[in-house]
């Protein structure tokens, strides 16, 4: 099993041209397995882009594909509307990698989707995407470095150290279920505790690595909820030990505004939920693999 | 982007929230003439970038030209916690009846905008927080809703302001947030907003952050930019399109994505040694960004060694070893580089490195040997 997607999930890529980031990420994940049944681009609807059928709206590529998430890559200021086209068409799971949205229009698709689609889960922005491994992989993960079979979900704020994750792991011969890059934005769509309750419900998922950074309170919050609600051990690094108070960390969000937001309070508030906190990824990989083991 | 004080009075003023009457001043002669504009008596205020000017002699009255001489005489080229003083605000003194506190900003927790008004302006609104917090009232504010008139009034009376004041201050609060939206600020306040004592409510002081993602479509912003980079290396990486952080350290760093930059500085940290730098060279890792990035960090004389640590995705780690041979070929670099190649082809990456590895240019295996090489080579313990 795995959370959010697998070997049934049929991918539209929203704004699909042939020069678009869209086609270059939407054929990697083509040839990675994943069911990419559609791409769209309101002026080349009727066509077909290196075997993808293109339509010239989300609503037209569900109808005739039966897609059921959608891949967002496009430049930041059509980003927002975007997601909402993909909401509208009732696709309900939409994955969004675009970097650099404004804040404001962030809290308003966001709002929107929360109060007019309820039915659509939004992963990202700013994220590097969702891959079960050996099932479907959506975003700008490497799929070689994932080792389909868990018992490891992955969940994470950064992108290139998700992928520092799954290859501590996959070395070690540990598999992975799923593994969700949330994000690094202000306003992620998918929040720690969403991935952290799916994970906890997932019957082939058996321990659970979370990757967090400095800023916002996303990590205290995962803490309370892990406390209360996840029983399967979690393995816990968060990034930013020495960054300095007031600078934003390349992430709109990686930012410690006055004594909030620090990497040392979220360490001790996931090590007061019982968490395993690691000082560094290969210490964080190194401690999820003994628990693996012990796991038997 | 933060803006100056008389940057985020402008700002605000284009929305019609109500400033004193002023203008900025470089020199001497210029904030006198400005004084003569805004009418005696006036207020010199130093534009820095942070808290404490008036503790540090940084804003003073003065009744006529010799007073506004002496003062801007003494403000421009005082340091402020690091922070040289270059330009003047000059503007009208009010007379302060109350000082009330208004801004707004992204609640993240919640996901909805949070504005926060208090009677108790004037003061540091953290303090405030700790010592009063029932002072401060607070309003959620639903993006899709948007602030309406009616629902500014009822929060005005919440918050307990002066009955003169209230009326003003809803309507004040319906713009401030708009400049917030609209204006596509993080952060937005006036500290403090005054009430005169003839019933006049407006802004005496403008704190105001932009959203850097938003530039494309403020290009009124131009005029706002490179004005507030103090760090030298810090200028030369943005000229070149660089992420990039200047810190205390000894080990430059160079790496992609956010999080593994981060981890990078705290991993140095953790073997003993000081990251002389955040860099994030992103997906872009080709040879122009390489040489970028390894010119700016040769830059700094504080470094001892360069810490290169790559995990391929999309970046493809033979293009990076590529791009680092290239950089090396444009540009003499002076201290030793530790390479940490992983990922997408880091196979071929590796070979590619293979014939061109030196005690000059070292190759590890992993990201935490890769640290301790960097920082014994920068002379820190390994």
């Amino acid at each position: 099993m795995s959370i959010f997607v697998d070997e049934n999930t049929k991918v539209v890529v929203q704004g699909i041209s042939p020069t678009s980031q869209g086609l270059y990420h939407g054929l990697r994940n083509r040839a990675y397995g994943t069911h990419v049944v559609a791409g769209t681009n309101p002026k080349r609807g009727g066509e077909e882009i290196e075997g993808i059928p293109i339509f010239a709206t989300v609503a037209e590529a569900v109808e005739a594909t039966g897609a059921n998430a959608s891949f967002i890559s496009v430049p930041p200021k059509f980003a927002a509307d975007a997601i909402i086209e993909a909401a509208a068409a009732g696709v309900p799971f939409v994955v969004c990698i675009t970097e650099g949205i404004p804040a404001q229009d962030e809290a308003l698709a966001y709002n929107r989707l929360v109060r007019e689609f309820a039915g659509t889960r939004l992963l990202g922005p700013n994220c590097p995407g969702i891959i079960s491994p050996g099932r479907c992989n959506i975003g700008i993960t490497s799929g070689d470095i994932a080792l389909p079979g868990g018992p490891v979900g992955i969940v994470s704020r950064s992108g290139t150290l998700t992928y520092q994750a799954l290859h501590e792991l996959s070395q070690q011969g540990v598999g992975q279920t799923t593994c969700v890059g949330i994000g690094g934005d202000p306003v992620p769509g998918t929040s720690f505790i969403d991935c952290l309750g799916a994970f906890e419900a997932d019957p082939d998922t058996r321990a659970i690595m979370m990757i967090g950074e400095i800023g916002g309170s996303a990590e205290e919050e995962a803490a309370e909820f892990i406390a209360t609600s996840v029983a399967k051990p979690v393995v816990s690094y968060v990034a930013g030990v020495t960054a300095p108070p007031g600078r934003k960390m390349g992430h709109a969000g990686a930012i410690i505004s006055g004594s909030k937001g620090t990497a040392q309070a979220k360490m001790d508030a996931l090590a007061a939920a019982g968490v395993t906190v690691a000082l560094n990824p290969t210490e964080a990989g190194e401690a999820m693999v003994d628990i693996v083991r012990k796991l038997g | 982007m933060d803006l100056f004080e008389y940057q985020g009075k402008q700002y605000f003023a284009r929305f019609g929230i109500p400033i004193s009457k002023g203008g900025v001043a470089d020199t001497v002669d210029q904030a006198v003439a400005q004084a003569e504009e805004s009418g005696y008596p006036v207020v010199v205020k130093a534009q820095v970038k942070v808290g404490g000017r008036g503790k540090a002699g940084g804003v003073k009255l003065a009744n006529d030209a010799d007073e506004v001489r002496t003062h801007a005489g003494n403000i421009l080229g005082l340091d402020i916690k690091g922070h040289v003083v270059k330009r003047l605000w000059v503007e009208h003194a009010s007379d302060i009846e109350r000082e009330y506190y208004a801004s707004f900003t992204l609640d993240r927790s919640a996901k909805k905008h949070l504005g926060m008004l208090s009677a108790e302006g004037g003061v540091e609104i953290e303090e405030v927080a700790v010592t009063n917090p029932d002072a401060i009232a607070l309003i959620h504010i639903d993006p899709v809703d948007g602030l309406s008139l009616d629902t500014a009034r009822s929060w005005v009376d919440r918050a307990g302001l002066d009955e003169p004041a209230r009326a003003q201050t809803a309507e004040l609060l319906v713009k401030l947030y708009t400049c917030y939206t609209e204006g596509d600020c993080d952060l937005a306040e006036i500290n403090p907003l005054i009430l005169t004592p003839d019933g006049r409510v407006h802004a005496l002081d403008a704190k105001v952050t932009l959203d850097d993602n938003a530039a494309y479509r403020h290009p009124e912003w131009d005029e706002f930019a490179g004005s507030d980079v103090e760090d030298e290396r810090e200028t030369r990486a943005k000229e070149r399109g660089l992420n990039y952080i200047g810190l205390d350290g000894s080990v430059g760093i160079i790496a992609n994505g956010a999080g593994l930059a981060m981890s990078t500085l705290d991993v140095v940290n953790q073997c003993g040694g000081s990251a002389a730098n955040f860099l994030d060279i992103g997906g872009g890792a080709n040879a122009d960004v390489m040489a970028a990035a390894l010119e700016v960090i040769n830059s700094d004389p504080a470094v001892r060694s360069i810490l290169v640590n790559i995990f391929g995705g999309i970046t493809r780690v033979d293009e990076v070893a590529n791009g680092v041979l290239e950089a090396l070929e444009r540009v003499h670099i002076s201290s030793p580089i530790v390479l940490r190649l992983d990922g997408t082809n880091a196979i071929a990456g590796r070979e590619i490195l293979a014939d061109h590895l030196s005690d000059r240019l070292v190759a590890e295996p992993t990201m935490l040997d890769a640290a301790r090489r960097a920082v014994a080579l920068a002379g820190g313990q390994s």
